[in-house]
């Protein structure tokens, strides 16, 4: 029963909401404004605009930055399902609850503390230059598998941690109830409280993989040529940073629409679980 | 009635967007502007003409910069202030000639990359085998060169470029090299091969890559390679080099300076005079080995 007249309410409604666009759109324009103009009459930036924003750079370096960076999307795409199958089953030996598995829980915990510790670009030095050291063939000595191998560590051991909170985040009485009904440990764990975990671990689960979006760029200090160190040698040959500028551009490209999915594919399933969001 | 609320939402980044693009257009002419005024600057600069020898950071001493660590056989471990190593024995003789005891000199370290970019300097001269390039020179000043290398490749015992004697001969072998040197150049522009070069920071990511089996071939100055191939990796050996004379391409190390700096005349003339002199060619024998039994490998 909507009349034609707005009611007190919606008009007062409407004009708060005018009132906070108008205030967001004068205080954007004025601190993008003040930015815009006070860069440019910084003494270096004469020397900035040509050391970063060098038009001819960035169109001649450009083509091959997009042909390294599909080395990255490659690393990216066969590295991510182990990472989450890892990280998935170290979450689920340390939520064990048998005595007798106390030395799987154990293993759960120094997996996770350790790699999750090191930092990955020393994990990248260690494991890259470190295994093949060991007198491996060619084919195994290859630096994309042991590249591969340090993220899957390292990345698993962080989202192992995201996945054990998001099951630990399952109130005990979902347990209870599914363990009330006859549900066997297994069937508990697989149908009542995965499900609620992972609607969860979406948003954590994003960052971690933009955050691997980027640290794929780390295997290339063990040899291959992907976008960072295309990007290093374009700079060394223009002396010129516009060619990072470049690469970040591509990296946006594709870290900026994947965090976009995710937000998008979260409020639809909000909006179909109808749980309600306040904003 | 109602816009629709992600428009609304839009309305600040649409008037961002809005601003931006004003800027990039009025940037043009606040650059021309200022490029045409800049102009006279650089040429006073360069009217300077021989150079002033006094014209340092420090009055009465000479900062010189080198790497962090700094290698053999260039300086010897990694301490420049003895003057042991080649470019040590070199940046000693140079701040000699340009009017600087051994006390007034005092040494700074900078990366690599740090050095060649624009802007103001913590150093007078620095020197890490930078090879002086056209590209380079856009943003800082190069000395005369105080040493001219060849490239040259080492592999271990049974490597695949193993008794090549011409580039054509490497075509399927395996490099690995420093990013950014001449060697990464030299690979990817003159020897063409057909399986991608590795690439590493440094030289000792190329030694692991050789140890571990990575690649049959890495790519160095020949100082270095003759270091790393008698010093350091156990069963390697220098398989060639490539002189100018066979088609190489050579690298010509000079100090690095602060770009317009005063002191780049008084440089150059130092180093005149001391390759006239024969002092350079004396450095030279004493601090690099001596490279003329390696094989040479020919362009074709």
């Amino acid at each position: 029963m909507t009349s034609a007249q707005p009611t007190r309410r919606e008009i007062y409604e409407r004009g708060r909401r005018r009132r906070s666009i108008t205030i967001a759109t004068v205080s954007t324009v004025l601190v993008v404004g003040a930015l815009v103009i006070l860069i440019p009459r910084t003494p270096g930036w004469e020397k900035v605009q040509q050391a970063f924003f060098d038009g001819d750079v960035f169109v001649d370096t450009l083509p091959t930055l997009v042909d390294a960076f599909w080395v990255d999307v490659k690393i990216l795409v066969w590295s991510t399902p182990p990472i989450l199958v890892v990280a998935l089953l170290v979450a689920l030996a340390r939520n064990t609850r048998s005595p007798a598995l106390f030395p799987l829980r154990a293993f759960a915990v120094v997996y996770t503390d350790v790699l999750r510790g090191i930092p990955v670009i020393l994990l990248v030095y260690l494991i890259g230059f470190g295994v093949p050291a060991l007198g491996l063939s060619r084919t195994w000595a290859n630096p994309l598998i042991w590249g591969t191998v340090t993220l899957v560590l390292s990345y698993s051991a962080y989202v192992a941690e995201v996945i054990r909170a998001g099951i630990d985040g399952v109130h005990e009485s979902q347990r209870a109830g599914a363990r009330s009904l006859g549900m066997s440990n297994h069937q508990t764990m697989q149908t009542v409280i995965l499900p609620q975990a992972f609607r969860r671990i979406v948003p954590p689960m994003m960052n971690s993989f933009v955050s691997l979006q980027k640290d794929v760029a780390l295997v290339s200090l063990i040899g291959p040529v992907e976008i960072l160190r295309q990007a290093g040698i374009e700079k060394s040959k223009y002396d010129n940073f516009t060619p990072y500028v470049a690469a970040s551009l591509i990296f946006l490209a594709m870290t900026i629409p994947c965090t976009r999915l995710a937000d998008w594919a979260l409020a639809r399933q909000r909006a179909k679980t109808g749980a309600t969001a306040i904003s | 009635m109602r816009t629709s609320p992600a428009l609304r939402r839009l309305v600040p980044a649409i008037a961002v967007g809005a601003l931006v693009l004003a800027a990039c257009g009025s940037d043009d002419t606040s650059d021309d502007a200022s490029s045409s005024s800049d102009a006279p600057t650089d040429t006073a600069a360069a009217a300077d003409g021989d150079g002033d020898c006094a014209a340092t950071i420090e009055d009465g001493v000479l900062t010189i910069a080198t790497g962090e660590p700094a290698f053999y056989p260039w300086v010897i471990d990694d301490a420049p202030e003895t003057g042991e190593g080649f470019e040590a024995a070199v940046a000693f003789a140079v701040a000699a000639e340009m009017g600087y005891d051994a006390d007034s000199v005092t040494w700074v370290r900078t990366t690599f990359d740090e050095a060649i970019q624009p802007g103001a300097k913590n150093f007078d001269l620095n020197l890490q085998q930078y090879s002086i390039t056209p590209e380079r020179a856009e943003n800082i000043d190069f000395s005369l060169p105080y040493y001219t290398s060849n490239q040259a490749i080492v592999g271990l015992e049974g490597s695949a470029a193993e008794g090549a004697t011409t580039i054509a001969d490497l075509q399927d072998v395996k490099f690995g090299a420093q990013a950014g040197t001449t060697s990464l150049a030299f690979i990817t522009d003159v020897i063409q091969p057909t399986q991608e070069p590795f690439v590493y920071d440094d030289n000792v990511g190329a030694k692991a890559a050789l140890e571990g089996n990575q690649i049959d071939a890495a790519v160095f100055d020949l100082p270095t390679a003759l270091f790393v191939s008698g010093v350091e990796i156990e069963g390697s050996s220098v398989i060639g080099q490539f002189p100018a004379d066979a088609g190489g391409t050579t690298d010509q190390f000079g100090f690095v300076l602060e770009k317009g700096s005063a002191l780049t005349g008084c440089v150059d003339a130092a180093i005149t005079t001391l390759t006239d002199n024969g002092e350079l060619d004396a450095i030279t024998q004493e601090w690099l080995t001596d490279f003329t039994g390696v094989p040479v490998i020919t362009a074709d």
